[in-house]
C-alpha cells in the first residue's frame, strides 16, 4: 500500500503543459441550448472565410442543463400573444425586468420549437376530442406549425417526450457547425482583455480535459454561455446526495464570472431561484401541479395556500401577489410560513388528484395515465423515480413530501439573474436599454444567451436557443463593424500558461511534504473549498440552514470571509485534469455567488420573498427600489461597483 | 444516486482511446483504469444521475445505486434505448415492477436538418434565417405602456 500523497486521477497533470493556438473571428464559449442555437444558425450569415470555434466543457451530446432530457417545453407562445408573455415574465419576477428582451424572445421563440420537431423531438399533440397523444402517435395530426394542437398544461409549457432532446438539437448545431469547429472537453477559464482597449474583448484561456494542453484562442467576438450557477449554496443533502442537484451539478457560474472579470456589468444578481421540488430526489412539479391538478396541503392537512390567512399575507404583496397566478417566490413564501409556524412538512396530494381524474376514465386511459406521471421523471429527473422505487411509492397510492430547495443562480428558468445586455436596435426599444448590437454585454464584443442574459427569465429551454441563434446574427453584425477594431490581448503565453496551470503546480510543489495529499497546509483542495464556500453562503447569505434569511451584519461577515477565500484560492492544488477542472470551477463560483450576496447587501429591500429576505429590510420599498442594481469589477485593484439601474415600463398593464 | 460499473461487464470498450461513458458524461466523472481494462466513476458525490453513462454504454454495465445518505436500498431503474424509444424497467424495493416505453425521436438518428444550404439575406434584420425563408414578418409591441 502506497502512501496516499499522490493525485487519484487517472489523468494526471503535469507541470509544463503542451501550448496549442487558435486565431478565430468568433468564439463560442459553452454547448448548451443557446450555444447550440448560435453554432446552428451563424453559418447562415457568415462568409465562408469566416473562421469560427466553439468550445464545450463536456460533449455537445449531452451537456448543460438538458442533458438528461425534459418531459416539456416552457415557453411556446403559440396563439398567445408576446405582449401577455412579458406580462406574466413581469409578474412572477416582481416587477423589475427588461421588458424589451422578453418581448424580443417571445416573437422569436417558436421558430425554435418548430425546427425541434422538424428534427425529430416528439411534441404531443391534442386530437379535436380532448385527448392526448404522445409525440409518436401524435405525428398524424401534422405539426405545430402546420397548425396541429400541442398538449398545454399551464399557458405556455407544452408536453413532449424529451428524453432525447439535447442529443437532437446537439445534432442540428453540430452539423450546421461542422464537427471541425468544436472542441469538446475544452474548459475556458478566463477571457481576456483587448490590450489597446480593455473595454473590448480580445480571446480567451482555457484548458483540455484530456491531457495536458492549454488553448490560448485569440477572437474577434465572443459568445459565453455555460448555463447558472449551482452548488454556491449548501445543499439539503451533504453526503452522496448532494449530486441531486436540481439544476445541473456542472453549472458553476463561469458565464456569469467570466464576463465579470472581463469588464461586463452584471445586473440584477440578487434574485435566485429555490424551487419547490419532491424532496431529495428534486423530481418536477409543474405536470403534477397543472396536468394532474394535485393539491398541496400542510402537515395538518389543510389546503394552507387557499386560506383566508394566506390571502392576508399575499395581499402584503399586491399587486404581484394578488395576481391571478401567484409568483413562485410567494408561493414558497407562503410554504416557508407553514414550517416556520410549526405546520410542515408539506404534501402533495398526488393520489387524491389521480382518483379524481379516473373517475372520468375508463382502465386503458387511466394506465395512460400512469405512464405519464412517470415520464415526467424519468424524462429528466430519473432519480426521483428511483427515490419513488426505493421508497415503494406508487403515486396513486402514497403521497409525496414537496420542500424548497438551496438556492440556484439562473437567468433562463425561472430567475433573472445575469448579465446587464443591449437589447433590440429598435424605435420602441429605450436609449439607456441599446448599445448597437443585440445581446451584447457592455463589455465591447462580448455576447451572451440563456442563462448569461439578465433581467428577462422564463425563457427555458426553447428560449435559450432562440435567444442563442439571435446571437450569431449580432455577433457577426460587430464582426463586421469592429472586428478590426480588436487589436489582441497583451498576456504572453507564458502568463496564460501560469495563470491556468497554477493549481498543478501549486500542487506539484507540495505533495510530498505530507503523507496524504489531502491534508498538506501548504495547498488547499477543491474539494474542501467547496464545502467551505458553501457552508459560509448558507449561515451568512441566506440559505436553506436560516430559511433563506440574512442581514445587513451577516453579509459583512460574509464578505470578510469571502475575500480570505478568494487569497486561499491563490494556493489550491490540483494534481489531475479533472481536479484542475474543478479547482476552476471553484473560482467561477466564488465570483458569482459574491456577486449574488454583495447585490442583496446592496437591495435594501426584500423584494423575493420566499426566495430570500432580508431581516433588517422585510417588505418591498419600491420608492427606493423599483429600479435595477448592476454590479461591476475590477479584476487589478479587486474593487466592486455598485449602481441603481432605472426600470423603464414598455408593455402596459 | 451515483452510477456505478458491473465489473463483470466492463470491457473498458475494448481498448479504444476513450470509453463511451468517458465520452460522454457531462461531469467528467467516468474514468477508465487503463491496467484494470475497466472503467468507474471516479466522483460519486458529483453525480446527477443523468443516466447519460448508463444509456450509452455498449455492454449494459453500467446501472445506478441510490444515494447512500437518503435512499433505502432495493430500488432499480433500468433504461434501454432504441433508436425511436426508450423503455424503463423500474423495480420497487417491495418488488412492485413498473415497465414503461417512451418515443424518443420521430427521425433517424443523423438526419437532423441543419438547412446547410440557407444562407440569410439581410443580417441587419431581427429575424432569424428560417423566419426570413419563411416570409415571418417581424412584429413590434402595441400594446405599450
Amino acid at each position: 500500500m502506497a502512501l496516499p500523497n499522490k493525485p487519484v486521477g487517472e489523468l494526471k497533470a503535469t507541470r509544463d503543459p503542451k501550448v496549442e493556438k487558435r486565431d478565430v473571428d468568433v468564439l463560442i464559449i459553452g454547448g448548451g441550448m443557446a450555444a447550440c442555437g448560435t453554432a446552428f444558425e451563424i453559418k447562415k450569415w457568415a462568409s465562408d472565410d469566416t473562421k469560427i470555434l466553439l468550445c464545450d466543457k463536456a460533449a455537445l451530446e449531452r451537456s448543460g442543463a438538458v442533458a438528461q432530457g425534459l418531459s416539456a417545453i416552457n415557453t411556446y407562445i403559440g396563439a398567445n400573444k408576446p405582449e401577455d408573455y412579458v406580462r406574466m415574465v413581469r409578474n412572477d419576477l416582481m416587477g423589475i425586468v427588461r421588458e424589451d428582451l422578453i418581448f424580443d424572445l417571445g416573437r422569436h421563440v417558436d421558430d425554435s420549437v418548430h425546427l425541434f420537431e422538424e428534427w425529430g423531438l416528439p411534441i404531443w399533440k391534442k386530437t379535436d376530442d380532448g385527448k392526448n397523444l404522445d409525440g409518436k402517435k401524435g405525428m398524424k395530426s401534422g405539426t405545430l406549425k402546420s397548425g396541429a394542437t400541442p398538449v398545454r398544461t399551464g399557458k405556455w409549457q407544452i408536453m413532449i417526450n424529451g428524453e432525447s432532446y439535447k442529443r437532437i438539437v446537439a445534432e442540428a448545431g453540430k452539423k450546421a457547425l461542422g464537427a471541425d469547429n468544436i472542441l469538446e472537453r475544452c474548459f475556458i477559464v478566463e477571457i481576456l482583455n483587448d490590450k489597446n482597449d480593455p473595454t473590448r474583448v480580445a480571446g480567451a484561456v482555457g484548458f483540455s480535459l484530456r491531457e495536458n494542453i492549454v488553448y490560448i484562442i485569440k477572437a474577434k467576438v465572443i459568445m459565453c454561455a455555460c448555463g447558472g450557477a449551482v452548488n454556491v449554496y449548501q445543499p439539503r443533502s451533504v453526503g452522496e446526495g448532494k449530486g441531486r442537484a436540481w439544476y445541473p451539478i456542472w453549472n458553476a457560474g463561469s458565464t456569469y464570472t467570466m464576463a465579470l472579470r472581463a469588464g461586463a456589468e452584471l445586473s440584477m444578481m440578487e434574485n435566485r431561484f429555490t424551487p419547490a421540488r419532491f424532496k431529495d430526489g428534486y423530481g418536477p412539479v409543474g405536470a403534477w401541479f397543472l396536468l394532474f391538478k394535485a393539491q398541496t396541503v400542510n402537515g395538518l392537512g389543510e389546503n394552507y395556500s387557499a386560506s383566508d390567512d394566506a390571502k392576508a399575507e399575499l395581499a402584503k404583496y399586491a399587486p404581484y401577489g394578488t395576481a391571478a397566478v401567484t409568483p413562485t417566490c410567494l408561493r414558497n413564501h407562503l410554504m416557508m410560513k407553514e414550517y416556520k409556524e410549526g405546520r410542515g412538512p408539506i404534501i402533495m396530494k398526488t393520489s387524491a388528484a389521480l382518483a379524481k381524474l379516473a373517475e372520468t376514465m375508463d382502465k386503458k386511459e387511466l394506465k395512460h395515465l400512469e405512464s405519464e406521471a412517470w415520464e415526467d421523471f424519468l424524462d429528466m429527473s430519473v432519480g426521483q423515480a428511483g427515490l419513488w422505487c426505493a421508497t415503494n411509492t406508487e403515486p396513486e397510492k402514497k403521497d409525496s413530501e414537496i420542500m424548497p430547495t438551496e438556492p440556484y443562480l439562473l437567468g433562463s428558468h425561472s430567475g433573472c439573474c445575469g448579465i446587464w445586455c443591449s437589447g433590440p436596435e429598435e424605435d420602441w426599444v429605450p436609449a439607456s436599454y441599446k448599445w448597437g448590437y443585440n445581446r451584447m454585454t457592455t463589455a465591447k464584443g462580448l455576447f451572451t444567451a440563456g442563462d448569461g442574459v439578465g433581467c428577462s427569465g422564463h425563457k427555458f429551454s426553447s428560449g435559450s436557443h432562440a435567444e442563442g441563434r439571435i446571437v450569431a446574427k449580432s455577433m457577426l453584425q460587430y464582426l463586421a463593424k469592429e472586428g478590426d477594431k480588436v487589436t489582441g490581448f497583451k498576456e504572453t503565453d507564458a502568463e496564460l500558461v501560469d495563470f491556468v496551470y497554477k493549481p498543478v503546480r501549486n500542487y506539484l510543489d507540495h505533495c510530498d511534504y505530507s503523507t496524504d495529499q489531502n491534508v498538506n497546509p501548504n495547498y488547499c483542495k477543491p474539494a474542501g473549498m467547496a464545502m467551505r464556500l458553501m457552508k459560509m453562503t448558507n449561515e451568512y447569505g441566506g440559505g436553506t440552514g436560516t430559511y433563506y434569511m440574512t442581514s445587513g451584519k451577516s453579509l459583512e461577515i460574509l464578505m470578510d470571509l469571502f475575500e480570505m477565500f478568494r487569497e486561499d484560492l491563490e494556493k489550491i492544488g490540483a494534481g489531475d485534469l479533472h481536479e484542475l477542472m474543478r479547482a476552476w470551477e471553484i473560482n467561477h463560483r466564488l465570483y458569482t455567488v459574491q456577486a449574488h450576496t454583495r447585490h442583496i447587501q446592496y437591495r435594501e429591500e426584500s423584494r423575493y420573498p420566499g426566495f430570500y429576505y432580508r431581516g433588517d429590510f422585510m417588505g418591498q420599498n419600491d420608492k427606493e427600489w423599483f429600479c435595477f442594481v448592476n454590479s461591476t469589477y475590477n479584476k487589478v485593484t479587486n474593487e466592486w461597483t455598485m449602481k441603481k439601474e432605472p426600470y423603464i415600463k414598455i408593455i402596459a398593464d | 444516486m451515483p452510477s456505478f460499473v458491473i465489473a463483470e461487464k466492463c470491457d473498458g470498450c475494448k481498448g479504444g482511446d476513450k470509453t463511451a461513458c468517458m465520452y460522454i458524461c457531462p461531469n467528467d466523472l467516468m474514468v477508465l483504469d487503463p491496467n484494470a481494462m475497466k472503467a468507474y466513476n471516479q466522483e460519486p458525490d458529483q453525480c446527477w444521475e443523468c443516466y447519460s453513462c448508463v444509456k450509452i454504454c455498449p455492454s449494459q454495465a453500467i446501472e445506478v445505486r441510490g444515494y447512500s445518505d437518503f435512499v433505502p436500498m432495493g430500488a432499480s431503474v433500468v433504461p434501454m434505448m432504441g433508436t425511436e424509444d426508450i423503455m424503463w424497467t423500474c423495480k420497487f424495493r417491495n418488488g412492485v415492477v413498473k415497465r414503461f416505453k417512451f418515443p424518443i425521436r420521430t427521425t433517424p438518428e443523423g438526419e437532423a436538418n441543419s438547412y446547410d444550404s440557407l444562407k440569410g439575406k439581410d443580417l441587419y434584420s431581427g429575424l432569424l434565417s428560417t423566419q426570413e425563408a419563411d416570409g415571418y414578418v417581424l412584429v413590434a409591441p402595441t400594446e405599450l405602456a
